[in-house]
C-alpha cells in the first residue's frame, strides 16, 4: 500500500524508479534516449494538434508523458493503467483532433520499445506485448478524456448561452419596464400599431385625450381616424411610412372624441422595422393642442373679423380674394358684389353712431344669410361697405342671383328703438376668372359700379361692364378733382334771365354753376352736383354760388342803367337744406353784399321737400320770414301732393317744362293747356306765383301769358351766359317791348 | 408584466456565431450545430481554415509573452471570442502571474462563458462591449477597475478588425483607442489580408466563398491590402519584424520559418490568410 503510494508519487514526478532501473552510469544513457523517444513522438503528432504550442513547446509537454509510457512498460508487475492517464492527457494537451491518435499510437508502437527498452528481466516478445496494451489503455484514455472534454465544453457553452439569453432577457425587461413607465406615465399619448394600421397600444394619456370610454382607440385601425379637416398631405405621408418610404412625419391632425368633439394634436408617426429593415410597427407620439389651437384661431378669428358685426373682415376678404384671384387657382371663377348702403351717411348723422351702428349690424346679420356655402364668402370693408364673394365654375351666374337675395334680404325695413328704417343698397357686380385682374383691379371695378348703381337710383345693382367703367371711371376722377376744383376757381356761373310774360321785361336770372374742367371742358351742374351731393363738397360750392349771384346781384342793381332792380335765383341743394348753419350764412352773404333779401329767390326741389317735418322746414321759413323768396322747382315732377303746398313757406311755383312742351305747337295739346290752367289757378288760390321753364316759342309765351303764368324762362328769350348779357337783354326788352 | 409583442428579440442560437465556430477551427466543443455547420462550409471552401486560427493563436501567444517580457502587465483584449486552451489570461498570468486582462466582445454567449471561466480570478474580467463604440469601453467599470490607463496596455485587435467595414471606419476607431492609452502601449494586431498578385485565382475563389459564408451569418468578412492594414499602426511604431504573415512574426524555437509545419503551409507564407504585426506608442 505504502509502496504503491511511494510508487505512484514518484512517478507522478516522471522520475526513474529506482527498483526498475537501477541507478548507474546508464541513467544519462535512458534519459536521452527517452529525450529523443518525445522528439519523435513530437514531430509525429504536432501537425495534427490544435494546441497553439511550437513543435519545440509540444516536444516539453510530451517528455513526462513518454516518460510515463516507459515507466510502466518497465513496471513489474506490469500495469497498463499509466497508458489511459496518458491518454488523457494528451487530450487535455489540446490534441482532440480524432485524426491526431493514430499518429500518436503509430509513434508509441514504433519507437517506444525502441528507445526505451526493458531491462532484460522482460523478454521482448513481453515486451511488444506490453507495447500493445499500453496503446490499448492510451486509446480508451483518449477517447473517454475527448468525451469528458466534449460534455463538458457542451455544457459550459449551453450553460453561457443560457445565461446570456437571461441576461438579455433581464436587460429587456429593465428596458422595457422603463419604457412602460415612460409609456403609461408621459403626458403625450403614446400609441402604437402595426404596419396594417391595427392598433395594439396606447397610453393612458392617450385615452384621456380621446375621452373615449364607450369608442376605445385600441382595437381600431388607424384608417378609420379621418377628419374632414385634415391636412390634404396627411394620407400620402401615412401611405409612405407604412410602406417603409418614409421613416418619421410631423402633422398638426384632427381627431373625434369620443364625445364627437374636434381633438387636435400635434402629431408625430415613427417607423419601427425589424432586424431585416422591414416596417413592423408604427408609433405615434401626439400632443394636445386643441387649446393652443382655438386660442391661435380666436386670435385668428379676431384679426380677421370685424367688432362690430362679426363678419369677415378686409383682411381676411382680401386673403380670399389674393387666393381666388391667383393664376391657376383651383376656384377659376369668382363673383363679386360691392355693396354700399344709401343715405347710410344720413341716418348717422340724424339718428346718431349708435343707431347707425346697430343698422350695421342688422344689414351685417341679412347679408350673412345670404351667402351661407362654403364657396360665399359675405365681408364688412368698413363703414357702410359690405362685400360678398362667390367662387367656383357657376360664380358668374350665381352672383347676380346672390345680389338679388341681398336686396331682397333688405327690403324689409329695420325695426330699431321702436322705429321702422328703410335700408336700400347699391351694389356693384364684377365677375371673371382667375388671373385676369388683381385684387385692387377687382375692387375699384366693383366700387365704380356700385357708384353707377348709385348714380342709377340706388337699390339695385349694376354689372360691370367695361365701358361703364369708363364712364363711371371719368365720374370717378371727376369726384377726386372736385374738391381741388374749387380752389382753383374753376367754377363759374352763367345766368338765364327770367322775363315777366306780361311785357316781356327782364326782372332778373337764374344763376346756373358751370366747371371749366380742364381736361373735359365745361361740364353742367347734372354732371357735378350730384357728385358734391355725395362728397359733401355742395355746401361749400353751393356757399360760393350764393356769395357771386349775390355780389352780381349787387351789381347790376348798381348799375344805373337798370330800369328795374333785377333779381336772381339761385338753386339749393337737398343737403344744403340739411345744413345747420344755412340761415346764418345766407344773411351773411346777403349783408356782405349789400343785398335785401328780396332780391334774392332761392330755389328748391319739390322731392328735397316732400315728406319734410316741420323741423326740417324751419331753416326755410326764416329765410321766407326775412324776405328772401323760396322757389318750388322742377313742380310737377314728383310726388305733387297740391295740398301740401299749403303749408310750404315758398312764393313761387316752377312749372316743369315737360307740362308746357304740348304748347309749343300749333294747335296746343288740350290736355296740358288744361293742366296748366288747373296748376296755376291752384297756385294764385295760395297766394304763389307761376314761372315757366323751358319757354322755347313765341307763341308758347303767349299762351302761357293768358293762361295767367307771371314769368317765363327758356331758350325763346336767352340761353344761359354770362352776366353782361343780362345788361344788353335787359336795355333791348326796354327798346322793343314798350309797355303795354 | 405581460410582455408586448412588438418588443425586440432576445439572443437568437440559430444564427452562427463568429466566437463559437472560431472555437470550432480550434477543435473546440465550445459550439453548436449551426456553428458547425458554418465552420464546415468554410473548412470545405478554404481547408487551412483551422491552421489559420492555430496560427492566429499561436501568434497571440508569442504576442502576449513579448508584452510581457517587456514589462506590459496589462493587456485589453477585444474581440476575444471563447476563452480556450492558451487564452490571454493564462498565457500572461503564467509569464507574470500580476498579469491584469480585460476581455471584450459583443457576442453576450461568449461574454457569459469567458465569465464563467474567469470566475474567481481577480485580475481578469469580461466586458460586453462593441468594438465600434470605444468610448463605451474606455469609460467602462471594467476597463476602470482592472486597468491603469496611465501606464501601458497592450491592446488586442487579433481577427477582429476584419469584421468591421469601411464604413465604420475602422481606423479612427483604433485611432480613438490608440488616443487612450499611455505611451509604451502596444497594438497587437491580425487581420484577414489580399497580398495583390501573390494569390492564385482559384485562391481569390475560396476566399469569396469563406467571404460568402460570413456573410450568410451576418457577419461580413472584409479582407483588406497590406497597406490598408498598415494604416492600423498610424501613430505607433512597428516592432520588428513589422507587418508580416502570421506565422513569420517572431517564431519561436521549433517553429521558425522553413522548419515547422506552419512555415511549409504556402497558404500562409503567401500570406494570403492573414498578416500580423505588433506597434509601439512612442
Amino acid at each position: 500500500m505504502t509502496g504503491t503510494r511511494h510508487g505512484r508519487t514518484l512517478r507522478g514526478r516522471a522520475e526513474p524508479l529506482p527498483f526498475a532501473v537501477p541507478r548507474s552510469d546508464d541513467a544519462a544513457v535512458q534519459e536521452e534516449r527517452l529525450r529523443r523517444f518525445a522528439a519523435l513522438w513530437s514531430r509525429a503528432v504536432h501537425p495534427a494538434t490544435s494546441a497553439p504550442l511550437s513543435r519545440t513547446e509540444f516536444e516539453q509537454y510530451l517528455l513526462p508523458l513518454a516518460a510515463r509510457l516507459r515507466d510502466a512498460l518497465h513496471a513489474r508487475p506490469f500495469d497498463p493503467a499509466p497508458g489511459a492517464e496518458v491518454g488523457a492527457e494528451l487530450v487535455r494537451g489540446h490534441c482532440t483532433d480524432p485524426e491526431a491518435l493514430p499518429l500518436i499510437l503509430g509513434a508509441v508502437d514504433a519507437y517506444l520499445v525502441l528507445y526505451c527498452p526493458p531491462d532484460d528481466g522482460v523478454p521482448a516478445d513481453e515486451s511488444r506485448a506490453r507495447c500493445t496494451r499500453l496503446q490499448h489503455s492510451l486509446a480508451a484514455g483518449f477517447a473517454r478524456e475527448l468525451r469528458e472534454r466534449t460534455l463538458a465544453e457542451q455544457e459550459a457553452i449551453s450553460r453561457a448561452a443560457l445565461a446570456a439569453q437571461a441576461e438579455t432577457e433581464q436587460a429587456l425587461h429593465t428596458s422595457e419596464a422603463r419604457f412602460r413607465a415612460v409609456f403609461e406615465g408621459a403626458a403625450i399619448g403614446v400609441g402604437i400599431a402595426d404596419v396594417q394600421g391595427n392598433i395594439t397600444d396606447v397610453n393612458d394619456a392617450l385615452v384621456r385625450m380621446f375621452g373615449s370610454l364607450d369608442a376605445p382607440v385600441a382595437g381600431r385601425n388607424v384608417g378609420e381616424l379621418v377628419h374632414p379637416d385634415d391636412a390634404p398631405e396627411v394620407w400620402g405621408l401615412y401611405a409612405e411610412l407604412v410602406r417603409g418610404d418614409r421613416d418619421h412625419y410631423r402633422v398638426e391632425k384632427p381627431y373625434y372624441r369620443g364625445d364627437g368633439s374636434v381633438l387636435w394634436t400635434d402629431l408625430t408617426v415613427s417607423l419601427l422595422r425589424d432586424a431585416a429593415g422591414r416596417p413592423q410597427y408604427q408609433l405615434a407620439m401626439m400632443e394636445d393642442i386643441t387649446e393652443r389651437r382655438l386660442l391661435h384661431e380666436r386670435l385668428r378669428h379676431q384679426a380677421t373679423h370685424d367688432d362690430l358685426t362679426g363678419l369677415p373682415n378686409r383682411t381676411l376678404f382680401f386673403e380670399r380674394l389674393g387666393s381666388t384671384l391667383e393664376p391657376g387657382s383651383p376656384h377659376g371663377h369668382f363673383g363679386l358684389c360691392y355693396l354700399d348702403l344709401d343715405g347710410f351717411k344720413a341716418v348717422n348723422d340724424s339718428l346718431g353712431h349708435a343707431v347707425g351702428d346697430q343698422l350695421l349690424v342688422a344689414v351685417a346679420e341679412r347679408l350673412r344669410g345670404c351667402a351661407t356655402a362654403p364657396h360665399e364668402l359675405v365681408a364688412r370693408l368698413g363703414g357702410d361697405e359690405f362685400v360678398a364673394l362667390t367662387t367656383g365654375p357657376r360664380a358668374q351666374r350665381d352672383v347676380t342671383a346672390l345680389a338679388h337675395r341681398m336686396l331682397t334680404a333688405l327690403a324689409d325695413p329695420v325695426r330699431l328703438d321702436g322705429r321702422d328704417l328703410s335700408v336700400r343698397a347699391s351694389i356693384g357686380i364684377v365677375a371673371g376668372r382667375a388671373g385676369e385682374a388683381d385684387a385692387a383691379e377687382v375692387l375699384r371695378s366693383a366700387d365704380i359700379t356700385m357708384y353707377r348703381a348709385k348714380a342709377a337710383g340706388g337699390n339695385r345693382y349694376e354689372v360691370a361692364d367695361a365701358d361703364s367703367d369708363a364712364r363711371a371711371i371719368a365720374r370717378h376722377d371727376l369726384t377726386n378733382c372736385l374738391p381741388g376744383a374749387l380752389e382753383n376757381g374753376e367754377f363759374f356761373i352763367e345766368y338765364q334771365p327770367l322775363v315777366r310774360l306780361a311785357d316781356g321785361t327782364v326782372r332778373g336770372a337764374e344763376a346756373l354753376v358751370r366747371w371749366l374742367h380742364p381736361v373735359h371742358g365745361v361740364l353742367g351742374p347734372d354732371q357735378f352736383i350730384p357728385l358734391a351731393e355725395s362728397t359733401g363738397l355742395i355746401v361749400p360750392l353751393g356757399r360760393w354760388v350764393l356769395e357771386e349771384a349775390a355780389r352780381q346781384a349787387r351789381a347790376w342793381r348798381s348799375d344805373g342803367r337798370c330800369r328795374v332792380p333785377l333779381r336772381v335765383n339761385v338753386n339749393l341743394s337737398p343737403s344744403q337744406l340739411r345744413y345747420p348753419a344755412l340761415v346764418a350764412e345766407t344773411v351773411a352773404v346777403l349783408d356782405n353784399a349789400g343785398l335785401d333779401p328780396s332780391a334774392l329767390c332761392l330755389e328748391v326741389t319739390e322731392s328735397a321737400l316732400i315728406g319734410a317735418d316741420e323741423d326740417q322746414l324751419r331753416p326755410l321759413r326764416q329765410l321766407a320770414d326775412l324776405g328772401v323768396d323760396i322757389a318750388l322747382d322742377d313742380f310737377g315732377t314728383g310726388y305733387s301732393n297740391l295740398a301740401y303746398l299749403r303749408r310750404l313757406p315758398v312764393s313761387t311755383l316752377k312749372l316743369d317744362r315737360s307740362f308746357t312742351r304740348g304748347m309749343q305747337c300749333v294747335p296746343a295739346d288740350p290736355v296740358d293747356v288744361k293742366i296748366v290752367e288747373g296748376i296755376v289757378s291752384l297756385a294764385h288760390t295760395l297766394d304763389l306765383s307761376v314761372t315757366v321753364e323751358g319757354v322755347e316759342t313765341g307763341t308758347q309765351a303767349d299762351r302761357l301769358r293768358i293762361l295767367g303764368c307771371e314769368t317765363g324762362q327758356g331758350w325763346y328769350y336767352a340761353r344761359p351766359g354770362p352776366p353782361e348779357r343780362l345788361h344788353t337783354l335787359s336795355l333791348a326788352d326796354a327798346a322793343s317791348c314798350p309797355r303795354h | 408584466m405581460e410582455r408586448p409583442g412588438w418588443a425586440p428579440q432576445g439572443i437568437d442560437l440559430s444564427v452562427p456565431s463568429v466566437s463559437r465556430i472560431y472555437d470550432y477551427y480550434l477543435g473546440g466543443s465550445h459550439n453548436f450545430e449551426v456553428d458547425r455547420e458554418a465552420g464546415r462550409r468554410a473548412i470545405r471552401a478554404f481547408p487551412g481554415m483551422p491552421r489559420i486560427m492555430q496560427a492566429n493563436r499561436a501568434f497571440m501567444r508569442r504576442a502576449v509573452r513579448y508584452a510581457a517580457g517587456r514589462g506590459v502587465t496589462q493587456f485589453l483584449d477585444i474581440g476575444s471570442g471563447i476563452p480556450t486552451f492558451g487564452s490571454v489570461h493564462e498565457v500572461a498570468q503564467e509569464a507574470d502571474p500580476e498579469c491584469r486582462v480585460v476581455y471584450v466582445d459583443h457576442d453576450p454567449v461568449a461574454v457569459a462563458h469567458s465569465r464563467a471561466v474567469l470566475e474567481g480570478n481577480e485580475r481578469a474580467g469580461v466586458l460586453s462591449a462593441d468594438l465600434r463604440k470605444p468610448a463605451e469601453i474606455l469609460r467602462s467599470a471594467e476597463v476602470g477597475g482592472l486597468l491603469d490607463l496611465e501606464r501601458p496596455v497592450a491592446l488586442l485587435l487579433v481577427a477582429v478588425l476584419h469584421f468591421v467595414p469601411d464604413e465604420d471606419d475602422p481606423w479612427a476607431l483604433v485611432a480613438e483607442l490608440r488616443d487612450a492609452l499611455a505611451p509604451g502601449s502596444l497594438l497587437v494586431l491580425t487581420h484577414a489580408a489580399t497580398a495583390a498578385g501573390q494569390a492564385k485565382p482559384e485562391e481569390g475563389e475560396k476566399v469569396k466563398e469563406v467571404q460568402h459564408v460570413y456573410r450568410t451569418i451576418g457577419s461580413p468578412l472584409c479582407t483588406r491590402d497590406h497597406a490598408d492594414v498598415a494604416r492600423f499602426f498610424d501613430g505607433f511604431t512597428m516592432v520588428e519584424p513589422g507587418l508580416v504573415p502570421i506565422p513569420l512574426w517572431r517564431p519561436g524555437p521549433g517553429d521558425a520559418a522553413g522548419e515547422g509545419p506552419a512555415a511549409d503551409d504556402p497558404v500562409l507564407a503567401a500570406g494570403f490568410a492573414g498578416v500580423a504585426g505588433v506597434g509601439r506608442r512612442p
